[in-house]
């Protein structure tokens, strides 16, 4: 533990002298690595903790960072539990009183210890009575109410399969394209990269009429085959493969493996650093999917988690304590399969047996 | 059964001509080395062979059937490659099984020719490791073990002791003589080093620029090299080359003038040498002696002597600016700027005319 801190709090300035001297190499590293967290980190944890507020907390002007309620009590006489207000009181003495109502500017209260006593307070004068209230029910209540789980399903197996395909197609269309000599090799490449160009918006309505006249409309396939094929994926894999000695599929070709044997056993595990970097980006853009899953999918039965969430911003009112609370549901899966696949990313593999 | 003949074998890529018209015959169980600068295409004739290329032209034979158009799977071949070429991701007993496995061989017979094959190389103690962690000799044996199990008609090497240390250079090439010696497989072996080539071959292919030099077994080579640059590229040091004159063919023999004025008689008649015509000679540095006082011999003015102990490698040149370097045998008391003459036997001399061809008769 206490080496951990020794490598975190490890200064160049403190090395050079031996003293506690600060380089200007270390300001600027802290500032930049803290600058860094803020700016990528300071936005999830936002959404985190608003998520668990009251709609009441998170309309409040200015925000707060952490979620607080206003306390009440139940008073007899009132069906709904009031708000509890610190008023400075005329003679200076603050008390603790509840609201029974309001009038303008001037609030109609009283003591919880004797009701009966109204007494008329400037709404200047009193402060709400707060403390830190999580509101679980962001989270509890979609499960309830909102087919979370279908969609969770759906979201699942549209990520899942459209990852696998991808991994599959790519890693062989980037096979070919590195370790074949073929008569318009670079040609393929470069329509292939050219593709990067297209936005999804340009396509959109072409790909529509392909999709449905396939008689893939409201299915979970038309949403899945049509990004399987990355450009990105494929370049990336490619290069990845050239690094692959050739050496290593001539041996295999010694030994009588076939051109598909040596693309599954030599080339695809050698490919593996790559080939993670690509499910990691295949499973997050699949997940965070929205538009063209609104395109395709009608039936509420198939929409995925962000089509769904969307029934929380309805034309006039938008529930964003569900909104909220559900991204950051969302979010958790691509989180995880970042932490599980991220080591596999720097291990490079493919150079260690030669040599 | 290996046997494997060249016929007019030609390779190019695009419009460069990598190998021209290779004829080579080579018998069955025979240890066949491919020597050559680099760049000769050497390597490009053993892919040829193993049909990881085609040949633009010619034929290959495997035991009689021409095999041209059969891949490289189905030729029974097995080849070492100079960067062992281990699958990294397999563990050792997975690189000896992967052959056998695509060949679908019984899993009872592959366990057993891994473990003969581990038995005869010694790597039994890390069949289970991967090849990232062995060491260069270890992948080494691996990479042959792999070519040994799967039992082929013949072991194509491409430079296997190239990414070796200079002492496991030696060792390992006493153990792949040995093992050609047990095997009795045909084995044709790539090298750019002229010694390796020497020590392990029954048979050397001397090549250059896609042509074969010489074919020859390796004494021959070295006694009577057809042409200057095979005289160059066999025997270390190389041959020390002076410029001659013949001044007459006797049935005594040669008569030639070297180039200081001085008349050796070459105890060999060149038939097909004349009188004036000028001819290359060469010296193997090992054949030079001080010249005792009163005998002939060139003059040189030493530049450089390395005291070895068993023998003082003396650099030098003649008056003419061309270089001597002889090996003389012991210690000899011999200091830079000295001069000294050379003298050699005259049937130790090697004769090229102007085309580097090697004067006939001699």
């Amino acid at each position: 533990m206490s080496r951990a801190v020794d490598f975190v709090t490890r200064r160049r300035g403190a090395s050079g002298s031996g003293g506690k001297g600060w380089h200007w190499t270390d300001v600027f590293t802290w500032v930049w690595l803290i600058g860094g967290l803020f700016v990528m980190f300071a936005p999830a944890a936002w959404l985190a903790l608003s998520s668990f507020k009251t709609p009441a907390a998170l309309s409040e002007f200015p925000p707060s960072l952490l979620p607080y309620v206003t306390e009440t009590v139940k008073i007899a006489g009132n069906d709904k539990p009031s708000p509890l207000y610190d008023v400075t009181m005329p003679d200076g003495k603050t008390a603790r009183l509840v609201e029974l109502r309001r009038v303008g500017i001037v609030a109609q209260m009283v003591d919880p210890a004797s009701p009966e006593t109204v007494i008329k307070v400037n709404i200047k004068d009193r402060k709400p009575v707060q403390k830190l209230h999580f509101e679980t029910s962001n989270y509890t209540e979609p499960f309830v109410h909102f087919d979370f789980l279908r969609y969770l399903w759906n979201s699942v197996f549209v990520t899942v399969t459209a990852t696998l395909i991808t991994l599959v197609v790519n890693s062989m269309a980037a096979f070919a394209l590195s370790k074949y000599q073929f008569r318009g090799q670079n040609a393929v490449l470069i329509v292939i990269v050219a593709t990067l160009m297209v936005p999804l918006a340009v396509i959109m309505v072409p790909l529509y009429s392909v999709v449905s006249s396939l008689g893939l409309l409201d299915s979970l396939w038309g949403v899945i085959l049509p990004t399987v094929a990355t450009p990105t994926g494929v370049f990336l894999l490619r290069q990845y493969m050239l690094t692959i000695p050739d050496e290593l599929i001539d041996a295999a070709r010694m030994d009588k493996a076939s051109e598909w044997q040596i693309y599954w056993r030599i080339v695809l595990p050698l490919s593996a650093p790559a080939l993670a970097v690509l499910a990691i980006f295949s499973v997050v853009w699949r997940w965070n999917d929205f538009l063209w899953p609104l395109i395709v999918l009608s039936r509420s039965s198939l929409y995925t988690l962000q089509v769904g969430l969307n029934v929380y911003s309805g034309q006039l009112n938008v529930q964003w304590h569900f909104i909220l609370a559900m991204t950051v549901v969302t979010m958790i899966p691509v989180v995880l399969v970042f932490v599980f696949l991220q080591r596999f990313i720097a291990r490079g593999i493919a150079t260690s047996g030669l040599k | 059964m290996g046997r494997i003949t060249l016929e007019k074998v030609t390779k190019s890529f695009g419009a460069i001509d990598v190998l021209h018209g290779i004829d080579l015959d080579i018998g069955e169980g025979e240890f066949v080395v491919f020597v050559g600068p680099s760049g000769c295409g050497k390597s490009t004739l053993l892919r040829q062979i193993a049909g990881l290329d085609r040949p633009s032209n010619g034929e290959i034979r495997i035991d009689g059937t021409l095999v041209n158009d059969v891949p490289a799977s189905d030729r029974g071949l097995a080849m070492v490659f100079q960067s062992y070429a281990l699958y990294p991701h397999m563990s050792v007993r997975q690189n000896l099984a992967f052959g056998l496995e695509n060949a679908r061989m019984p899993k009872a017979e592959i366990d057993a020719r891994i473990a003969e094959a581990a038995r005869m190389l010694e790597i039994g103690d890390y069949l289970e490791r991967r090849p990232g962690q062995l060491s260069g000799g270890q992948r080494q044996r691996v990479a042959i073990g792999r070519a040994i199990v799967r039992n082929p008609t013949a072991f194509l090497l491409d430079e296997p002791l190239s990414n070796l240390d200079a002492e496991l250079r030696i060792s390992m090439r006493a153990e792949l003589a040995a093992l050609h010696g047990r095997l009795k497989t045909t084995m044709i072996y790539v090298t750019h080093d002229q010694i390796e080539a020497m020590t392990l071959a029954d048979r050397i292919v001397v090549l250059r620029k896609g042509r074969v030099e010489q074919v020859g077994s390796p004494l021959e080579l070295y006694n009577r090299p057809a042409n200057r640059f095979v005289a160059g590229f066999i025997g270390a040091p190389s041959m020390n080359f002076l410029s001659g004159r013949i001044e007459g063919v006797s049935e005594a023999g040669t008569l030639l003038r070297l180039f200081d004025g001085e008349v050796v008689t070459v105890p060999r008649r060149a038939e097909a040498a004349h009188a004036g015509e000028d001819v290359s000679v060469g010296l193997r540095p090992q054949h030079m002696r001080v010249a005792q006082a009163g005998e002939n011999g060139v003059p040189v003015t030493i530049d450089m002597v390395e005291a070895l102990g068993s023998e003082t490698v003396v650099h030098s040149h003649a008056p003419t600016g061309e270089l001597v370097l002889a090996v003389l045998q012991g210690q000899h008391n011999l200091s830079r700027g000295h001069n000294l003459k050379l003298s050699f036997h005259p049937d130790d001399l090697h004769l090229f005319d102007k085309n580097d061809r090697r004067v006939a008769g001699t």
